[in-house]
């Protein structure tokens, strides 16, 4: 009877938003790897792709998503309601760095205080690398990004951001490292045109995670399929595309720095505000 | 200076047409490109109109949003779009104004930076600047001076009524130039080819115009000093107007030469009456003394004493005597005297008595006698004109040449007509031809002609002389005398 019933009923597919912390712009790569799931999970695998990393937290909070691959920022924030379901390995480490970068043709700047009142780009106001590090190291010195700056915008990508600073629309942007290495890898001729100016302390690095809602034996699963996917040939492979070295179970206090920023820049929001 | 009315009419012509040609494939050239130009500048105009109102009505959202990056996507797609560089009227730049004229956004950040003052970049901006284009402008605001090397359209970017900022696109003109150049080009390239078939054709035909203009007026320039002949005149007498001119020409020279003749004819026949006057009077005032001088030697010779060196001396005197006489008989032409008509006899008897000359010079003679009939003409008078027409013929052909003589007559005119193929009559002499003592060859005394026309005179005929090359020829023409019946 109960194998009838599998049988009769498809499974359920699992949806997995993906923001981009990672280069999400390549579609026959995605779909690739949703095949790789596919057939690994032994169940439907969908990719959900938004505009902006809030609308993907808030489908996985909501319950419309199963997984979400997203910023180390918006997790500690919803820590209680999220699940740590993985976390990729970079460089051999489950840590990224967040970059300052400028235009190539600026070869002066040599840290954010040479971009006071300049034109800058953020990838998005959830981003820990895109923004909140910024942000933080503003506070510290009692700045707030949109005083301090002329003019602020969010591109809603990180490689937009390298975009926005290679065609000279801002003057300087936060950029996640990871994808910026990444690109100066598959796309030379866009990093080369701009200049890291400083690299920020290491972060845990964006994890995928899961909704409160999804089952343990669902986020096992999806573990087990993860940390393997580097001891098969297609999975390295994909792992390669991605430019990463494997998925680890990971531990949330990874995040923890990212945690202490964002407690510290939220204290001062509310202290600036009127 | 050679000023253009002096020129011949046989550059002129062409030249006015070559000049036509050139002037009108050169207008008609540079209507094309004018007008061409014309119509890819409003192609690109309205292309670039609607392009203008596209990314202006795209752009109210990221504008309201404060979105520069999205707002640089959408104008960055207009330029991402692979051109033909050459043919296409690519916007070379497109730059976002806000409110309060600042450049929010621009595809040249590195020109542009946001939130800067687009006039001091761009001084040629301000007319936009200061003047921003109309919000439901129907037309499109165009800015483009002599000075800039772009040209700018200006859209409103608008959202219910309230000016959200400024598109600006910037066009340059180089490739609209270069468009221009290679437009201009081809259309130099087509009109020297419409010229090279064209002018040679204009040009055949204009001289083939002025041809006949030519040809008339150096007909008119031959008419002095003396009048060329009919034969010498080649003018084609067509049915339009030169041909008409050329026909009433060829009219007017034969009147002219008409008169000439006639001129000259009044000229000879005064001179030779003239002459006839005095050679009249003279031989009349000769006559009657000698006629008393021979006379008294006459009845000296009879009744005088017969000495003989006194009759020798006579003799010597009455001989010398008659030559005058013969000589002022021969210039005192009468015709009066009474004779029998001229008939067939007399011919028989002319041909007779010319027959030794004749065979003196193995002279092939043919006589061709179209009269039956005795003419009511003196006979003696035609006699004595056949035969001095004869003899002179005779005198003037070649050993073993050709004489002929014919004869004929209509209702009222006897015709004798007397040829030979000797040596012809220069022209200049024709008009002394018949002056007395005028003669042509050594031997006779010059009086033969002289004689002649006294009596064609007197009988009231006429002399024609038609002298060529081996073929000389006297027609004489006798009015037939009215017969008294």
């Amino acid at each position: 009877m109960a194998a009838e019933r599998i049988l009769s009923t498809p499974p359920h597919p699992l949806r997995i938003g993906l923001t981009p912390v990672i280069l999400d712009d390549q579609a026959a790569f995605l779909n690739k790897w949703r095949d790789y799931l596919q057939h690994k999970l032994a169940r439907p695998v969908i990719f959900v792709q938004r505009g902006s990393y809030r609308e993907v937290v808030d489908l996985l909070r909501e319950g419309k998503l199963e997984f979400a691959w997203i910023c180390g920022y918006p997790y500690i924030r919803n820590i209680n309601n999220f699940r740590l379901v993985a976390v990729p390995l970079y460089h051999d480490e489950p840590l990224y760095h967040s970059y300052l970068i400028v235009p190539a043709s600026d070869t002066k700047t040599s840290s954010l205080d040479n971009l006071r009142g300049k034109v800058f780009a953020f990838s998005d106001p959830d981003s820990n690398s895109g923004y909140l590090y910024t942000e933080y190291l503003l506070s510290t010195q009692g700045f707030l990004p949109a005083t301090y700056f002329a003019k602020t915008f969010y591109t809603w990508s990180h490689r937009k951001v390298v975009e926005a600073i290679a065609s000279g629309l801002a003057q300087g942007g936060s950029v996640d490292g990871y994808v910026w290495d990444t690109l100066s890898k598959t796309h030379p001729e866009l990093t080369s045109r701009t200049r890291v100016v400083t690299e920020s302390p290491k972060f845990g690095f964006p994890p995928i995670v899961a909704s409160s809602s999804v089952s343990k034996h669902d986020i096992a699963a999806l573990q087990n399929v993860l940390t393997q996917m580097v001891h098969d040939k297609e999975g390295a492979s994909l792992l390669d595309s991605l430019n990463l070295n494997g998925f680890v179970i990971g531990n949330p206090r990874l995040f923890d720095s990212i945690a202490d920023m964002n407690r510290f820049v939220e204290k001062k929001r509310i202290n600036v505000a009127p | 200076m050679l000023h253009l009315k002096h020129i011949s009419l046989g550059y002129k012509i062409p030249l006015r047409v070559a000049a036509l040609v050139i002037v009108t494939a050169s207008v008609l050239a540079s209507v094309l490109v004018y007008r061409s130009i014309g119509n890819l500048r409003d192609n690109m105009i309205a292309n670039a109109d609607s392009l203008g109102h596209l990314i202006a009505d795209t752009l109210i959202e990221p504008i309201l949003h404060d979105d520069v990056w999205r707002a640089f996507e959408i104008i960055s797609i207009p330029l991402s779009i692979p051109q033909d560089k050459a043919r296409d009227q690519g916007a070379e730049y497109i730059l976002v104004l806000d409110a309060s004229n600042k450049v929010f956004v621009s595809t040249q950040p590195d020109r542009f930076p946001i939130l800067s003052d687009p006039i001091t970049i761009e001084p040629g901006l301000s007319p936009i600047v200061k003047n921003p284009p109309e919000l439901h402008a129907q037309v499109p605001v165009i800015i483009e001076t002599r000075q800039l090397s772009s040209f700018y359209l200006a859209t409103a970017i608008q959202s219910d009524g309230v000016r959200l900022g400024t598109l600006i696109v910037s066009y340059s003109k180089e490739p609209f130039e270069k468009r221009f150049y290679s437009l201009t080009q081809s259309a130099i390239l087509i009109t020297l080819l419409v010229l090279a078939v064209l002018l040679p054709f204009g040009v055949y035909w204009a001289r083939k115009m002025a041809a006949p203009l030519l040809q008339l007026s150096e007909t008119m320039n031959r008419i002095a000093p003396n009048l060329p002949e009919a034969s010498e005149i080649e003018l084609e007498e067509t049915k339009d107007e030169i041909g008409q001119l050329a026909k009433s020409f060829k009219t007017m020279l034969a009147e002219l030469k008409g008169k000439e003749q006639l001129q000259q004819q009044i000229i000879i026949s005064d001179r030779l009456a003239a002459i006839g006057r005095l050679t009249a009077g003279v031989a009349h005032e000769i006559n009657n003394p000698l006629g008393g001088m021979l006379n008294a030697i006459s009845t000296y010779k009879r009744h005088g004493v017969q000495d003989p060196l006194t009759l020798k001396t006579l003799s010597i005197l009455e001989r010398g005597l008659q030559q005058i006489k013969e000589t002022v008989a021969a210039l005192l032409v009468e015709t009066k005297t009474q004779t029998r008509p001229f008939d067939l006899n007399d011919v028989t008897d002319i041909c007779t008595l010319v027959q030794s000359d004749m065979s003196g010079k193995q002279v092939s003679f043919t006589c061709d006698i179209d009269i039956v009939d005795a003419q009511p003409l003196s006979s003696t008078l035609v006699r004595q004109i056949i035969i001095n027409l004869l003899l002179n013929a005779v005198h003037a052909t070649q050993w073993q040449g050709c004489v002929r003589l014919h004869i004929w007559c209509d209702n009222s005119n006897l015709f004798i007509d007397v040829f030979n193929d000797g040596s012809y009559i220069p022209k200049e002499k024709i008009s002394y031809l018949f002056e007395p003592f005028t003669s042509l060859n050594q031997g006779g005394n010059g009086l033969g002609l002289w004689v002649i026309y006294q009596i064609v005179q007197q009988l009231g005929g006429v002399i024609t002389v038609q002298s060529d090359p081996d073929e000389t020829r006297f027609i004489i023409q006798l009015p037939l005398q009215e017969t008294h019946e």
